[in-house]
């Protein structure tokens, strides 16, 4: 397993030089600035009465109030689409998850006539442009919708695929990499002790790799909740995710920037937090396979 | 990406890798073999759903005439040959200038972006590979870029580039004087350079994310011998860390290449659905070239052409990079 804290401590007996020393001050402060200068804009815009963010930018408010905060669940419906988007990188994430553990299981595990064009296509269709399935996938499920009733196009069940099949590749990938680090050993024991190849997997395999199946779970969830373009084409009024939703504020006669930026920080909270609580598993899910 | 991955599946598949040995019960060898594809069926099922099938599809669509009167049924349209492709490349004609200067554009961007991403991510990473006090912090604050979803982050930026109330020319203009009047930002030439800002402020750390892990795998030995020999910090990094880096950079910089190149989310939360010309991507120019006119059929031809580009430009990279790597390691 890649070990997850990334601290590499490089044993040089000298010190390093003044303007190694220097050079990284300077650099890293700007870089910081840089970094932190839209979440500084985003934080305090939010608590900004309305006055401050319609007129000339301010550093620093005139005076703090919550009330964008409050504003923001009535301008637009956002606790709609807050749900939908719930439910969707939600549902979308167990999904993916499930589906690549049983695919990288058996690229891992099993040596199989098409094994490795199973994993070429796989991943070459990441590097594919989304507007090639867009046009073909509204055709698509619009017209799977006509012939069998199953409303693919419009409803959450549609963007939940899309997105599922979007994480995939990158997913099974990333367990690929964890799967084989797990020793073959322990579940070849297992099926010695009269576990089936699902047993192995679920009590031996799976286990040793949490780290790597949180990861995936984390990638999953960001790329459903982050996509743009297939939600602004397959969504209606009742299905609209956050990422389409979210434009709603700007659409009006009076731009309310300071609920734009409340509605902004409250929408990536969970999945900030998220992140930054599981970084250290994610961190070394993605790179696991890059750098091998 | 596509030949790390690849690499361990051909070294396991020797020739005859069929499971042999002693016999086993013939339910018992079907199973064993039928296995791994019922356990793939999930994955392969949604991959023909939604990525395959729907690109054959779009091959199949890029050579009919597919106007809006034919969506309800896309089976009827009429073939019109190679018409899609002849207007999409006629570069004359204002379908294909059009798509030619929008092309133009995006690869001067994806340029300029990843090798900002690139540079940037290399020089954190090697200066945060040492120790120091901080420096866990940093980190985590240098991966919220990477963490935000990209509408809150673009949305953000879009209003710190606003004319009257943003907080850009409010430092360019009012606070250092540097302008003579506010600049307009998503409008006009400089529409270009803050699209770029804001790819290069989401898409660095994950270049820093890569190369930090690569730096990982360089064995701490031979920072001890070139110091040994008397080499200095700057002659380590030059000598030791960026060509250790080498095999790591190759993926790194395809795949941003790819990402960057096939953006939509960044522009189309930037500008809508009317990007201004200088900063008209590829990707919103297709969407727009078929959403907003509904003709399809030219739509589907301009992403076979650019998935065309990608290949080839993908081919050609890992060739000429891998012979690069070859020649080296000799």
């Amino acid at each position: 397993m890649p070990d997850p804290s990334l601290a590499v401590r490089r044993s040089s007996p000298l010190a390093p030089p003044r303007s190694f020393l220097w050079a990284r001050r300077v650099f890293l402060t700007l870089l910081t600035g840089f970094v932190l200068l839209p979440v500084y804009v985003m934080v305090s815009s939010s608590l900004k009465p309305l006055a401050d963010v319609s007129g000339t930018f301010r550093w620093l408010p005139s005076g703090l109030t919550i009330r964008p905060y409050i504003d923001i669940w009535s301008t637009v419906p956002l606790a709609k689409y807050f749900v939908n988007s719930l439910i969707v990188a939600g549902a979308a994430t167990v999904c993916s998850v499930v589906i690549a553990v049983f695919a990288a299981y058996a690229v891992s595990r099993y040596d199989f006539r098409g094994k490795r064009v199973f994993t070429v296509t796989v991943l070459s269709t990441q590097m594919f442009p989304g507007i090639l399935f867009l046009l073909p996938l509204f055709l698509l499920y619009v017209n799977i919708g006509n012939a069998t009733g199953i409303a693919l196009f419009g409803s959450r069940g549609g963007l939940i695929l899309t997105y599922l099949t979007f994480s995939l590749p990158f997913s099974i990938w990333m367990l690929i990499g964890y799967f084989d680090s797990v020793p073959r050993d322990l579940d070849e024991a297992a099926l010695v002790d009269g576990c089936g190849p699902l047993g192995a997997l679920f009590r031996v395999v799976v286990p040793a790799a949490v780290p790597g199946i949180v990861a995936v779970a984390v990638y999953a969830f960001m790329t459903a909740w982050g996509e743009v373009l297939f939600a602004s084409v397959m969504t209606n009024d009742t299905t609209r995710t956050l990422a389409v939703g979210l434009q709603g504020y700007s659409t009006l006669n009076d731009v309310y920037w300071n609920q734009i930026m409340a509605a902004s920080l409250v929408v990536s909270v969970p999945v900030v937090a998220g992140f930054l609580l599981l970084q250290r598993y994610l961190v070394a899910g993605l790179t696991a396979g890059a750098v091998k | 990406m596509t030949t790390t991955a690849a690499e361990p599946a051909v070294r396991k598949n020797s020739p005859g890798a069929a499971p042999s040995g002693t016999p086993r019960r013939r339910t018992g060898r079907i199973r064993r073999i039928g296995l791994p594809y019922l356990l793939l069926l999930p994955a392969l099922v949604l991959e023909l759903l939604v990525h395959l099938v729907p690109m054959v599809i779009g091959i199949v669509m890029s050579f009919k005439q597919l106007t809006q009167f034919y969506i309800r049924d896309w089976g009827t349209a009429p073939w019109s040959g190679l018409d899609n492709y002849k207007v999409s490349v006629d570069f004359d004609a204002p379908v294909g200038e059009a798509l030619l200067h929008s092309f133009l554009v995006t690869v001067g961007f994806t340029l300029l972006s990843v090798g900002l991403c690139w540079l940037i991510g290399t020089a954190a990473a090697v200066f945060m590979q040492d120790t120091f006090r901080g420096r866990g912090l940093l980190r985590t604050l240098f991966l919220v870029p990477y963490a935000l979803p990209v509408y809150t982050a673009v949305i953000t930026w879009v209003f710190m580039f606003q004319h009257d109330n943003g907080l850009v020319n409010h430092v360019l203009h009012d606070q250092l004087h540097l302008t003579d009047e506010p600049s307009f930002w998503l409008i006009g030439d400089n529409s270009f350079w803050a699209l770029l800002t804001v790819s290069v402020w989401k898409g660095w750390p994950f270049a820093f994310l890569i190369v930090m892990a690569g730096l990982q795998n360089i064995p701490g030995e031979l920072y001890e011998a070139a110091a040994l020999d008397g080499a200095g910090m700057w002659q380590q990094i030059r000598r030791i860390t960026l060509p250790s880096l080498r095999p790591v950079n190759q993926v790194l910089v395809l795949v941003l290449f790819l990402w960057t190149f096939n953006d939509f989310n960044t522009p189309y939360v930037m500008f809508g659905k009317a990007a201004p010309q200088a900063a008209d991507l590829i990707s919103v120019h297709i969407y727009q070239a078929s959403f907003v006119t509904w003709n399809f059929g030219t739509g589907s031809a301009m992403s076979v052409l650019l998935l065309l580009f990608l290949l080839l430009v993908t081919g050609v990279y890992l060739a000429v990079t891998s012979r690069g790597r070859r020649t080296a390691d000799a």
